[in-house]
C-alpha cells in the first residue's frame, strides 16, 4: 500500500474516530465511516494541510470515499 | 470565575466607546488581545495603556479583503479564541431619503465583514475544538428604530446567522452568541441633543444610559469558559428599555 493511502486513512482514523480496519479504500466518509458534513469539511482541510495541496470546493464535493481521497491527491500532489 | 488567561482575543472596532471597554475588560481578565480598527494612533494608545499581551492590527473592514487579511496577521502571532465583532457604522436617516449606497455600506460593514472575519476565524477554531464568536447587535435589531432601517437590518441579520453558526458548529466546542446593546454613553450617543437623551432616559427602567463596561462584562461572560453551554443567544444589556 502507497505511503499516500497509508497517510490518508491515519488522517481518517484521527479525525473520525474509528477503527483502522474500517477505512477500507471503497468506505464512504458519510454512509460507513459517520462522518457528518462539517467533518468531511474537516477532513479536506486535514488532507490539504497533511500534502500541501489545495482542494477546490467543486473536487471536495466529489470527495465521498477513501479512494476518492487518495487518488486525488496521488493525481495532484 | 471568567479567567481568560488561557486565552487570546480580537476586538473590532476597539477604537470606539464600546469597543475599547470590551478590550480593556478582556484584558482586565487575562486574555491576550488584538486589537483592530481604522484609526491607528487611537489603536496604539489603547496598546500602550494595556501594556503587554497586545497586538495591534489596523484594518478597514469595509475593504473587502481586510477580514481574511486581518484574521491571517492575528493568527500568524497566536490562536484566535475568541472573536468580538464589535465593529460598527451608522448612516441614519430616513428611508425615504436613504441612498443605496448608504443601506450597502452599512450591511457592509455592519454584517457582511462580520460574516467574512467569522468565517475565516472558524477553520482555527475548529481545529482547536474551541471558540468564541461574538457579535456586537443592538437593540433596535430587535426593536426597529426610524431613521435606522439600513442598521436595525444588519442588526436583526447578526441575530440570525448569529443562530445558523451556533447550529454548524456546536458540536466542535464553539458558541456564537449575540450581546445587544441599548443605549450606550458613546461618542455615537453623544450627537443627540438634550431634549432627545430626555426622552430616551424617560424609557429605560434603569434610569441611565449605559456605559460600555456594562456591554464588556455581557461579553466578558460569553468568552469565559463558564458560558460553554450557552450558544446561538442574543442578551439584551440595555437597561430594561427593551424587555424581550
Amino acid at each position: 500500500m502507497s505511503d499516500i493511502a497509508e497517510r490518508v486513512k491515519k488522517i481518517v482514523v484521527e479525525h473520525l474516530g474509528v477503527e483502522e480496519a474500517k477505512v477500507q479504500e471503497n468506505a464512504s466518509f458519510v454512509d460507513d465511516l459517520g462522518a457528518d458534513s462539517l467533518d468531511t469539511v474537516e477532513l479536506v482541510m486535514a488532507f490539504e494541510e497533511e500534502f500541501g495541496v489545495e482542494i477546490p470546493d467543486d473536487a471536495a464535493e466529489k470527495i465521498l470515499t477513501v479512494k476518492d481521497a487518495i487518488d486525488f491527491i496521488k493525481a495532484n500532489s | 470565575m471568567f479567567d481568560l488567561s488561557a486565552r487570546r482575543a480580537l476586538v473590532t472596532g476597539a477604537t470606539g466607546g464600546i469597543g475599547e471597554a470590551i478590550a480593556r475588560a478582556l484584558h482586565a481578565r487575562g486574555a491576550s488581545l488584538v486589537i483592530t480598527g481604522r484609526r491607528e494612533e487611537v489603536l496604539a494608545k489603547l496598546a500602550a495603556e494595556l501594556g503587554d499581551r497586545v497586538q495591534v492590527v489596523v484594518a478597514d473592514l469595509a475593504e473587502p479583503d481586510a477580514a481574511e487579511r486581518l484574521m491571517k496577521e492575528a493568527e500568524a502571532a497566536g490562536p484566535v479564541d475568541v472573536l468580538v465583532n464589535n465593529a460598527g457604522i451608522t448612516r441614519d436617516m430616513l428611508a425615504m431619503r436613504m441612498k443605496d449606497e448608504d443601506w450597502s455600506a452599512v450591511i457592509e460593514t455592519n454584517l457582511s465583514a462580520v460574516f467574512r472575519l467569522s468565517r475565516a476565524g472558524l477553520k482555527g477554531m475548529m481545529k482547536r475544538r474551541h471558540g468564541r464568536i461574538i457579535n456586537i447587535g443592538s437593540v433596535v435589531g430587535a426593536t426597529g428604530n426610524a431613521g435606522q432601517a439600513n442598521y436595525a437590518a444588519a442588526k436583526a441579520g447578526l441575530v440570525g446567522m448569529t443562530k445558523a453558526l451556533a447550529a454548524e458548529l456546536g458540536s466542535r466546542g464553539i458558541t456564537v452568541n449575540c450581546v445587544a446593546p441599548g443605549f450606550i454613553d458613546t461618542a455615537m450617543t453623544q450627537k443627540l441633543d438634550e431634549k432627545q437623551r430626555d426622552s430616551l432616559l424617560g424609557r429605560i427602567p434603569a434610569g441611565r444610559l449605559g456605559a460600555g463596561a456594562d456591554i464588556a462584562a455581557a461579553v466578558v461572560y460569553l468568552a469565559s469558559d463558564e458560558a460553554a453551554y450557552v450558544t446561538g443567544q442574543t442578551l439584551h444589556v440595555n437597561g430594561g428599555m427593551a424587555m424581550i
